[in-house]
């Protein structure tokens, strides 16, 4: 996608948000979607459903792998064949990487990726422009990056797409989480400035935003370990006080202890904003791709 | 006289300069299997001017030259040989093809190109020398031991 594009659906997302924060509208009137979710979402599935309802249109479709013909053994291809016929769009999400990207070979209908494994989750991606340009800056944006970085697919997207924003990232992580050598290469050849670290206190008071992620038990052989990695990448209100006023804490959540719950009511902490802007965001992408301003 | 490892051919295709040990691997890219009808002959290790190599003589096919770039995966020095009436005709070198499809398999585990849906695996040869190739679903790299990856 290029800068030009997303400049354009956070565009209109700013237009959209009054229908986001309630106003009725039926730009999607009449539009059925189909939400393929062979893998559990809270946020992703219920503000895509928002944002079809809350423009007047309807959605179909299942929640979990188990509720549909891939439990009886039904290729993806097969699905994605049938449901096309049946909706006006497909919005899937599945835990094999560049599985959105297969689907849409064999959809007639237009077909958002809401996730695919450990690969890409776009439409994550330009709501945390969309709260980088509301809540702080987008462009040359100081940003850390912070906790999982080499499993959580949401950074991934994110730092592709801030590289095209001259953004100064700050990689933040234990060594065995950082950022896949690949990705840091990647970003580098497209311009980004980047900065690895294993320490918060680093960074903190230099950046516009930090952007924390959650670390997960399973990722580590030895419990003991995990405890010490999750406690010394855990933001507290002392912490962020080294932070500049301004600098604004984001989180793609679910969060579990990297984020002190104290941290919420400091008007720095902008990851439930964030989430909110998911059906802004997401509406502009169904309206756009429906044609609905053409 | 030179003593010669395997005779000259009549006609057909001569792959030589093959890193040593990756002569199977050719004939793996090239669909020359066990069933295959091919008169075909393989020289691993020789030692030649820079040292060690294989060389692989296929009889009586002249391959194509998209068909035989597809070996600069794995033998990215090898040089190709057309031979007619026991004269070499045509001789060059493989460079590697823009795009593979269908010989080598994903590196992750996780891609969807590794699973049982009808798909056949697409890379991008993102880098020549040395080759990097990029997978067209997953996007994961595959920068080294491409051999490994053959279907």
């Amino acid at each position: 996608m290029s800068k030009e594009e997303i400049d354009y659906i956070l565009k209109v997302a700013e237009k959209l948000e009054p229908y986001a924060r309630g106003v009725q509208g039926d730009l999607l009137s009449g539009k059925l979607f189909a939400m393929l979710f062979y893998e559990p979402s809270t946020r992703t599935r219920l503000s895509f459903e928002t944002a079809t309802k809350r423009l007047g249109g309807d959605v179909i479709g299942f929640s979990s792998p188990e509720s549909s013909s891939f439990s009886k053994g039904e290729s993806l291809a097969d699905t994605i064949r049938v449901v096309s016929g049946y909706a006006d769009a497909i919005i899937l999400r599945h835990p094999k990487e560049g599985a959105a990207l297969f689907a849409s070979q064999y959809s007639t209908v237009p077909l958002i990726n809401a996730g695919d494994g450990a690969g890409h989750h776009p439409t994550q991606t330009l709501l945390d422009l969309y709260t980088l340009h509301k809540e702080s800056t987008l462009e040359g944006v100081k940003i850390a990056l912070v906790g999982d970085l080499k499993y959580g697919r949401t950074v991934h997207s994110l730092v592709y797409a801030l590289s095209l924003y001259n953004a100064k990232i700050f990689l933040v992580s234990p060594p065995e989480l950082s950022m896949p050598s690949h990705v840091v290469s990647d970003i580098l050849e497209r311009g980004a400035t980047v900065h690895e670290t294993t320490s918060i206190e680093d960074v903190i008071e230099e950046v516009d935003a930090i952007y924390m992620t959650r670390i997960q038990k399973e990722r580590f052989p030895d419990p003991s370990e995990y405890q010490r990695v999750v406690g010394s990448y855990r933001l507290t209100q002392e912490l962020l006080k080294m932070a500049k006023p301004t600098t604004i804490v984001m989180h793609p959540l679910p969060r579990v202890d990297e984020i002190d719950p104290a941290v919420d009511n400091m008007p720095n902490a902008k990851y439930f904003q964030q989430s909110f802007y998911g059906v802004p965001v997401r509406m502009a992408v169904l309206c756009i791709l429906m044609g609905v301003f053409d | 006289m030179k003593e010669l490892k395997v005779k000259r051919i009549e006609s057909g295709t001569v792959i030589d300069h093959i890193p040593p040990g990756q002569a199977p691997n050719v004939l793996k890219i090239l669909g020359i299997r066990g069933g295959s009808k091919e008169v075909v002959s393989m020289v691993m290790n020789v030692v030649g001017k820079t040292g060690k190599k294989d060389i692989v003589k296929i009889e009586n096919r002249e391959l194509a030259e998209d068909e035989l770039d597809q070996i600069a995966l794995i033998a990215p020095n090898a040089t190709i040989n057309i031979i007619r009436d026991y004269e070499v005709v045509e001789k060059y070198k493989v460079t590697p093809p823009d795009f593979v499809e269908g010989v080598v398999k994903c590196s992750n585990p996780n891609c969807i190109s590794n699973t049982n849906e009808p798909i056949v695996p697409k890379f991008l040869v993102e880098r020549k020398k040395p080759v990097v190739l990029r997978c067209m679903y997953c996007e994961r790299k595959i920068t080294e031991d491409i051999a490994k990856y053959l279907m």
